[in-house]
């Protein structure tokens, strides 16, 4: 099992608040990590550093090394464009764009990155990217509708599909089901487990329980540190460190 | 005791009767002066109605679509104004839309904070310089310069055009458009900079992810979300260059003609308005130009009610997706 | 993963396509800032070799005498801009007031649409409007007509500066004046009016500065005055159209005192935007 993604001595700051301090972690290539923590412990912000999103706010940096394939992304001579392109990322809030159709939401990644793409070869990538989203039935008879028409759960399965079109290596999943209903999150989290024998999974949740029900690792993370790292079962049945314990056991957070 | 409640509630009726008179004179006198708002724009659009009834009257729809204007004989078409309206906007809008489009996202996406909103100010104040400055700076230096420079270079290689055949003068249609667009460009720049800035940040970050580079997430998130604002803009902009008129009748040469050279002088809605109004001798001549002003009325409360529509809907639009 | 054949578009065509299109922004707002140095430096070089003491004292000498002023067109464009002040003023202020106090009436959905249109009235249209209602039945030009245009540009702009600085009032300051037994017209005036003062004092600023620049309306209403008026019912001669007069006439004399009357009328304007952003820091938006 490779380490497809490693951070070493990774931190993030807004201006000049530290976010995220110090993180050293690997995730394994084919497995979901989940990263676990209360509210503002740096969760989002740390992952966010994995496909360089975290600078495109402004007054943010980061700096510190993120391994992809042993590859420093964060090597002055590496455009955030192409990073980006190889980590997918599916964020909190469902975000389709709006005057696109479903069919168009899924190519709009595709058509970056790839010039003269047949018609056949872009539907037939439409149509496994849907597939792959568990939304194709759904959507099939009416992919010339605009993506803000469907609802919650298909918008952000959507969200999913268009990440997937264009092949990427990791896809990082920023509290994906915490705008969704029970129903639409639990189709979310089947999904997880159909997409990981093909991706590298990273997902933020404040839910232990989906942390618990979807991950193969587990991170906790506080206050900007990472507190412990290890296989989930291990992390929420028999934890190393004290404040995981509290944590998980609903002690605070 | 009994007494001194009776003195309390007596007192206290009293400030109540006071209070709601207060109230009802405070409501009415607002409730007037906004009256007033109304009744104006009624009282515009009447009073110019019922004084340009006698042209009207005398040439009923063909006034619209005859190209005569001749005081001398007393005939009055107002079409050669109408076209010289369209043409001089078209120019000025062909170049401030794009202009103002680069404006609006180098001062949304590419100025970090504190240069965007001194940039901003710098733009706004193109607003401020009174039109007559630029009338006046038109006809001395801008109408010379396009003469020798942009029209003569225009004449030389495109010059087996129409539009761009003819003698080349300082003062004419394009020296006109040129004007209106420096005019333009600030309102429709700080309107589309203004919706540029709506867009959320979410639908950035979406494109962003998905490996776009900035420009590709310009084209994808932020031009699409922004569209009717943009159009918005366009139209508003539309609607300053139709009225505007001191700046126009200091450059545009005044001949109502319709000529096919951009060159040429031509007059405008409002320019004839500016030049004629105030020597106007019989009461026909004075009534159309009423009526020139009339049309000028109607489009631009036309273009301003479309424009702010098509601007909510964007704010509209955000509102919809942050839900 | 693989099995999907599809070329990749060269990374570095797709970023230097990105970095071009931003230059290009750039470049845009460059070649748009150019005009405004341009004008100012044209006003401030040729106005200033053509302004004395005497522009400002001494009226307008006839064609072919040298010398002279525009002492007459720097008061009547105080005189008609003050008209135009007390009377668009309270109206706007209040119709304002009356606006942000019945948000959601259907009348004041009406005011504000109208008020909204109004800012898109052409001015030569309000001018006309002027001329039919005063000049034309007094049978002469004057300051009031001129007032009157200058008041009705005037008054949708600052309806909406008001209503929106108003709106900013917080809500709970509106409701502890309440709550305290004041009079709502007490409350309106006193707490929430004094409380957006600022805000409607630059918006008023800046619709001052915008009818000072106006032109167009006033040429039919107050048409002008070669010699000295300050009576309501005479033509009045302000900067703007004694600018606009020599400015298209052909002694180069007069284009001379056109460029500083210019540079004056200018100065005025400028001084009254940039002083009161200045001050206030905040662009009131809704005055344009």
């Amino acid at each position: 099992m490779a380490d497809k993604l490693v951070t070493r001595h990774l931190n993030a700051y807004f201006n000049q608040t530290r976010a995220v301090k110090d993180i050293n972690l690997t995730f394994p290539e084919g497995k979901v990590t989940a990263i676990i923590g209360p509210s503002g412990c740096g969760k989002s912000t740390m992952v966010r550093c994995l496909n360089r999103m975290h600078e495109v706010v402004p007054g943010a940096h980061a700096d510190g090394e993120v391994l992809l394939d042993g590859e420093n992304i964060y090597d002055s001579a590496v455009d955030p464009v192409q990073v980006r392109r190889r980590i997918g990322m599916v964020f909190q809030k469902p975000t389709p764009f709006p005057t696109m159709s479903i069919e168009d939401n899924v190519a709009a990644g595709l058509t970056l990155n790839s010039a003269g793409i047949s018609r056949a070869e872009r539907n037939r990538i439409v149509e496994k990217s849907l597939r792959q989203a568990a939304l194709w039935d759904e959507v099939k008879d009416h992919l010339r509708r605009p993506g803000g028409s469907l609802s919650g759960g298909q918008q952000q399965r959507l969200c999913v599909a268009r990440a997937l079109a264009v092949e990427p290596e990791v896809l990082l999943m920023d509290e994906p089901c915490s705008a969704l209903d029970p129903i639409s999150t639990a189709r979310i989290e089947e999904l997880l487990l159909e997409l990981k024998s093909n991706y590298t999974i990273v997902i933020v949740t404040h839910n232990m329980q989906q942390a618990a029900r979807t991950s193969d690792y587990t991170a906790f993370l506080y206050q900007g540190d990472l507190i412990e790292f290890g296989e989930t079962n291990q992390i929420f049945t028999n934890p190393k460190r004290r404040e995981t314990e509290d944590y998980i056991t609903g002690r605070f957070g | 005791m009994a007494e001194n409640v009776a003195v309390v509630g007596r007192e206290t009726r009293r400030r109540v009767r006071v209070r709601l008179f207060g109230d009802r004179v405070f409501n009415l006198v607002t409730l007037g002066l906004a009256a007033i708002v109304l009744i104006l724009l009624f009282a515009l659009a009447i009073a110019l109605i019922v004084d340009a009834m006698p042209a009207i009257r005398k040439f009923g729809f063909s006034f619209l679509v005859t190209s005569d204007w001749d005081p001398v004989n007393d005939l009055y078409g107002a079409l050669p104004f109408i076209y010289g309206t369209a043409v001089s906007s078209a120019i000025a809008l062909a170049i401030a839309v794009p202009l103002s489009l680069g404006v609006a996202l180098c001062l949304s996406e590419m100025a970090p904070d504190w240069l965007s909103r001194r940039l901003g100010f710098l733009v706004d104040l193109l607003a401020a310089i009174p039109s007559v400055v630029y009338g006046l700076w038109a006809i001395f230096v801008l109408g010379p310069w396009l003469r020798d420079y942009v029209e003569s270079f225009l004449g030389t290689y495109l010059g087996f055009l129409p539009i761009f055949a003819g003698p080349k003068v300082a003062v004419g249609m394009f020296s006109a458009g040129v004007v209106l667009a420096i005019m333009v460009i600030p309102y429709i720049s700080s309107v589309c900079t203004d919706v540029f800035r709506v867009v959320p940040p979410t639908q950035r970050e979406a494109a962003l992810a998905l490996g776009a580079t900035k420009w590709e997430m310009v084209r994808m998130a932020v031009l699409p979300y922004g569209l009717s604002g943009i159009i918005g803009a366009i139209i508003l902009g539309l609607g300053r260059a139709l009225g505007e008129t001191i700046a126009v009748a200091m450059v545009i040469g005044n001949s109502p003609q319709i000529s096919a050279s951009l060159f040429a002088p031509a007059a405008t809605l409002a320019s004839v308005i500016a030049n004629e109004f105030a020597e106007a001798t019989s009461d026909l001549y004075v009534s159309s130009l009423i009526a020139l002003g009339l049309v000028l009325l109607g489009l631009g409360i036309v273009l301003n009610v479309i424009a702010r529509l098509l601007v909510a809907a964007v704010a509209r639009q955000r509102f919809d997706s942050s839900r | 993963m693989a099995g999907t054949v599809y070329k990749e578009s060269s990374h570095a065509f797709r970023k230097f396509k990105s970095d071009f299109m931003m230059a290009v922004t750039v470049a845009a707002t460059i070649v748009t800032l150019i005009p405004l140095f341009l004008v100012l430096g044209y006003l401030v070089f040729k106005g200033a070799t053509s302004l004395n003491w005497a522009f400002f004292t001494h009226m307008p000498t006839p064609v072919g005498e040298k010398g002279g002023g525009m002492a007459n067109a720097i008061v009547g464009t105080f005189e008609v801009v003050g008209i135009a002040c007390l009377i668009g003023v309270p109206i706007g202020i209040g119709a304002g007031l009356f606006l942000a106090e019945h948000r959601l009436g259907r009348f004041a959905d009406t005011v504000r649409f109208c008020a909204d249109v109004m800012m898109g009235v052409p001015s030569i249209v309000v001018g006309i409007f002027a001329y039919a209602v005063l000049v034309h039945p007094m049978g002469r030009f004057s300051t009031l007509a001129g007032s009157v245009a200058l008041a009705i540009i005037m008054i949708p702009l600052v309806t909406r500066t008001t209503e929106e600085m108003i709106i900013l009032v917080p809500h709970e300051l509106r409701e502890a004046a309440l709550a305290l037994g004041v009079p709502q017209w007490k409350t309106s005036l006193s707490v929430i009016v004094r409380t957006a003062l600022s805000g409607i004092a630059t918006g008023v600023i800046l619709a001052i500065a915008r009818i000072a620049g106006e032109t167009a309306p006033l040429l039919f209403t107050a048409f002008g005055n070669r010699f000295w008026s300050t009576s309501l019912v005479q033509p009045i001669a302000t900067l703007t159209v004694q600018v606009y007069t020599y400015a298209i006439s052909p002694f180069p004399d007069w284009q001379r005192q056109a460029w500083a009357g210019a540079l004056v009328l200018t100065v005025i304007v400028l001084a009254l935007e940039l002083g009161v952003r200045w001050v206030t820091r905040a662009p009131a938006k809704a005055a344009r």
